[in-house]
């Protein structure tokens, strides 16, 4: 596999999950595809169906929801019509996920050592001391000193960065061709995320793997981001090359959000923050139109019926779902100061 | 966790020095004991006479200390009734309920975690209301009722089992189910309780992102952290039965310290009743203290630190 | 850094406008409440039947007539069975029927009394070592502790048989025997809500602690006070039958259910009803006091359900 190779490919991915008042659509229709050495970034606000997209893709799922898609496969190998037994094979093995609270999501009994060999064990044929030198290679590699001593330690007796790089090391032991991260930094410190999601795109690169990475912090996405999907109320409402997202954003949502960032040497002084009034729509039902509508200063009565398909943007790579055309939308980035 | 341990074993100590004076105190429940020793047709002199023999004249305190004293040396006084020092006679009978709650333990244990396990794995399903609906019939049941029905079924009518005395293995099944099924519903509570927590937790999320077989998950997982407080509630539970055993022992005719006490209490025999409940209420403390321990050592957070 | 989280305000949606009141929630979630609606049915029926006990009874549970000793129930393929002792009589040729319900006099009058002594003990303890904390909360515990370690049927029994036994020994014993829950739930409720702001709002207006733990603790923890106390309702009730089935707590003639049990135990292969009527009103008893309970606590806060 050389680099450059589609690793992933998803086709309409929708997630529905029945609640009392109907079904919630909370994914619907998911297009995108990632690549070996690509970093992908989903992006959105809480409740927008990122964290449930990188769980459908893993099939974890809670028991209720209901996943569909067109096509959804790993190397080529189909997903989506697997034995629960095969899906287990693939799961930290060609396919790991770190997860967003490092505090909880190692087991308080056992040790750090036992619980990475534990997945190398699960998946290959090796012996328990090829597992253990592997484990103390990794933890090196994820920047923990002391390494062999480390593996006889508790969780608890780690701080959340420390635990968070154990669980990436963990994550690494079976050599995967695909990461997801979801939101592996939100949960730690401003000074420590940093040097994780350095590590990560380090890890990337060395190891030639891709990297979904999911988060609502767009400087998050600035710094690590080949590529971009933004996301709004269970759909991609932007995606395309990181750079052109951001110095050409199209949708008027994620114009919103670039907004709310002040940039020095843009943003005037004293200038107010933008803010995007309004709350998320319901998604349980029917649903008609742009789901943005309510919220966006630009909308008109097309804006509420059928449904808006994505279309390309003013370059490659770069498309947006909205009625309006490319050049109107631009210059409204432009009006708002963030183009 | 050394720390830990000692300052649990203080703590310990001083209960176990209450309950021995409690125990003590029962003599005097009645009144004079004198005068229950004595008889109705005694005289003043009689009873003066008695109180001498027995010490009963001498503070409360000194006649406290002196069978406090003696007891740790194991030596519990002499039985009125049955002309021989008490001490003997209770460990003579101790291993029988012992046994006794062992297997009730087993059998409650055996019953409730895989009804808890299972009904956590599938909450809200028949299985989990059935779990829930033998929980609630197990606590609505009195003990003495459901062994004496078991006795008429098991015992009587369809002669399977022996219903009385210790003859054989056979004989301990009826007592230790009567017994057992009590806290059966504790148990398996606590485990579906215990359970659904532990399955919903992000390190379950975590062993499942791993690709670990479900069986896996399940016992390395999942049960480990789930079964500390079923551990320690059993040990506890244990010291419950121990006590609780009188009743059973009653009807099975099961030779144990429960019939002992029974007998001692009908007799009168105030010596006795005052050793088996001391007897018990240490073995529960240490049952109690055990559990701290086992819980403080199976749980990495506490035992490392 | 954005966070675009940050970006929203929230309006009131017309859900929650509509939203129906906790009062209405709380009887939507009481009557579709299977267990709780049979366990209160069933309980108050017992309450009532107690209550109207000499209205309602045919016979003098008390009468013996031995011409008449061991008629089987009416349900039973017997010449001797009649209407007129529909549920049987016993050895000493009582009606059964008319035992039964002057039984559930005794068992509820001791599930009730032996409740409310108990929980006056446990509650005050246990409030008091959750409320002051620090030494009063340890000495608490170690009372807790002491009395744990007790075995309660044998104590009960030895000092019953040591004091004698009417049926107010019984009670007391019982009442001061089984307060270690109510001290335990109590302690750790009056805990949780001790740390809440109005308590401390209260604190800060000069109130008396009387005045604080009344007006503020109490209303918080009387929830887990009811659940409380219908479990040890329950087993007062039976630890009283299991005194009186050994001997030691109601005395003949009286019908404790349990003195009916050892009585007809003897008897139990040729007359099982002896055995079954009162063993099942037993069962009844306690599985709606259960029920009731378990109720009570769903339906006040159902997110404690296990």
């Amino acid at each position: 596999m050389a680099q450059g190779d589609t690793i992933l490919e998803v086709k309409n991915l929708t997630v529905d999950i029945p609640v009392p008042g109907g079904m919630l659509h909370a994914v619907q229709g998911l297009n995108f595809s990632v690549s070996r050495g690509e970093t992908l970034c989903i992006v959105g606000e809480s409740g927008c169906g990122k964290s449930l997209t990188s769980l459908a893709l893993m099939d974890l799922l809670p028991k209720k929801a209901i996943r569909k898609a067109d096509r959804l496969t790993l190397e080529g190998e189909d997903l989506l019509s697997l034995l629960e037994s095969r899906m287990a094979d693939i799961r930290g093995n060609s396919m790991g996920m770190i997860f967003q609270e490092p505090m909880t999501s190692l087991n308080p009994a056992y040790t750090i050592g036992d619980q990475m060999e534990e997945i190398l064990l699960r998946h290959r044929r090796v012996s328990r001391r090829e597992a253990r030198e592997r484990a103390i290679y990794l933890l090196e590699k994820v920047g923990i000193t002391a390494a062999a001593s480390r593996l006889g330690q508790y969780p608890h007796q780690l701080s959340g960065g420390l635990r968070q790089r154990v669980m990436i090391a963990m994550m690494l032991m079976c050599g995967p061709k695909l990461i997801i991260a979801d939101e592996p930094t939100t949960a730690l410190d401003v000074t420590i995320q940093a040097q994780i999601l350095l590590l990560l795109a380090e890890l990337q690169k060395e190891f030639e793997m891709g990297l979904i990475l999911i988060t609502h912090d767009l400087g998050v996405v600035a710094r690590v981001a080949d590529r971009v999907v933004v996301m709004y109320a269970g759909e991609i409402v932007e995606e395309g090359a990181a750079t052109h997202v951001f110095e050409r954003p199209t949708h008027p949502y994620t114009q919103g959000l670039l907004e709310c960032i002040p940039v020095p040497g843009k943003t005037k002084r004293g200038a107010h923050l933008g803010s995007i009034p309004g709350i998320v729509p319901s998604l349980v039902g029917d649903l008609r139109g742009c789901h943005f509508a309510e919220r966006c200063r630009y909308a008109m009565p097309e804006c509420r019926q059928g449904h808006i398909a994505l279309r390309a943007g003013l370059e490659d790579d770069h498309a947006y779902r909205c009625v309006l055309e490319p050049d109107v939308t631009m210059a409204h980035a432009r009006e708002r100061g963030v183009a | 966790m050394l720390v830990y341990a000692l300052k649990r074993l203080g703590v310990a100590g001083l209960v176990a020095l209450t309950v021995s004076f409690l125990s003590f105190s029962l003599i005097y429940v009645s009144g004079d004991p004198a005068f229950a020793l004595a008889g109705e047709t005694a005289t003043e002199a009689d009873i003066e006479n008695i109180r001498r023999v027995y010490g009963f004249d001498r503070p409360i305190v000194v006649q406290y200390l002196d069978w406090l004293g003696s007891a740790l040396t194991g030596d519990f006084g002499h039985s009125n009734y049955l002309n021989t020092d008490v001490a003997s006679v209770i460990f003579d009978r101790l291993p029988v309920t012992m046994t006794l709650g062992a297997c009730a333990l087993a059998f409650a244990l055996a019953l409730a975690i895989p009804l808890g396990v299972l009904a956590a794995m599938r909450p809200n399903t028949l299985l989990d209301r059935f779990a829930l609906t033998v929980a609630v019939i197990g606590q609505a049941m009195p003990s003495f009722w459901f062994a004496l029905i078991m006795i008429f079924w098991l015992g009587i009518t369809w002669r399977l089992l022996p219903i009385t005395g210790t003859a054989s293995w056979l004989n301990f099944i009826m007592p230790s189910v009567a017994l057992g099924y009590y806290i059966t519903p504790a148990v398996m509570r606590l485990t579906r309780a215990g359970m659904m927590e532990v399955l919903s937790s992000d390190y379950i999320r975590t062993a499942r992102a791993k690709g670990l077989k479900p069986v896996r998950v399940l016992f390395k997982h999942a049960l480990r952290n789930a079964i500390i407080p079923v551990v320690a509630l059993s040990a506890v539970q244990f010291g419950f039965m121990l006590g609780g055993s009188i009743v059973i022992e009653t009807i099975f005719a099961i030779n144990g310290l429960g019939f002992l006490a029974w007998e001692s209490i009908q007799r009168g025999d105030l010596p006795m009743m005052q050793a088996i409940v001391l007897v018990l209420a240490c073995f529960y403390i240490v049952l109690t203290f055990v559990a701290d321990l086992l819980n403080a050592f199976l749980d990495p957070r506490i035992r490392v630190s | 850094m954005a966070d675009t989280t940050a970006s929203t305000s929230t309006a009131p949606s017309a859900d929650s406008v509509l939203a129906p009141s906790p009062g209405a929630l709380m009887r939507r979630r009481m009557f579709g409440h299977y267990g709780f609606m049979f366990g209160t049915a069933a309980l108050l029926a017992i309450l009532l039947i107690a209550l109207f006990a000499p209205l309602i009874a045919p016979h003098d549970p008390l009468g013996q007539d031995l011409a008449r000793k061991l008629i089987p129930p009416i349900w039973h393929d017997d010449p001797k069975a009649t209407w007129v002792y529909p549920l049987g009589t016993d050895m000493f040729g009582r009606d059964y029927l008319s035992r039964l319900i002057y039984g559930a006099r005794i068992s509820l009058l001791i599930g009730f009394a032996a409740m409310v002594i108990s929980g006056v003990i446990g509650t005050a303890l246990g409030v008091a070592a959750g409320y002051f904390g620090g030494r009063v909360d340890m000495v608490v515990n170690f009372i807790i502790t002491t009395r744990l370690s007790m075995p309660v049927v044998l104590v009960a029994l030895a000092v019953v048989s040591l004091i004698g036994n009417s049926l107010w020994v019984v009670i007391w014993v019982l009442g001061l025997l089984i307060w270690d829950r109510f001290a335990v739930v109590m302690r750790s409720s009056t805990q949780q809500v001790r740390g809440l702001d109005y308590v401390a709002a209260a604190q800060a207006l000069g109130c008396s602690t009387t005045r604080v733990v009344l007006s503020e603790i109490m209303p918080n923890i009387v929830n887990n006070l009811i659940v409380v106390a219908t479990v040890e309702m329950a087993h007062a009730i039976i630890l009283e039958a299991a005194l009186s089935f050994l001997g030691l707590g109601v005395q003949p003639p009286e019908p404790s259910w349990g003195l009916m049990i050892s009585e007809g135990k003897g008897l139990m292969f040729f007359e099982p009803w002896l055995i079954g009527i009162p063993g099942t009103a037993l069962f009844v008893l306690i599985l709606s006091i259960n029920l009731l309970g378990d109720g009570i606590r769903d339906v006040t806060a159902p997110e404690n359900r296990n």
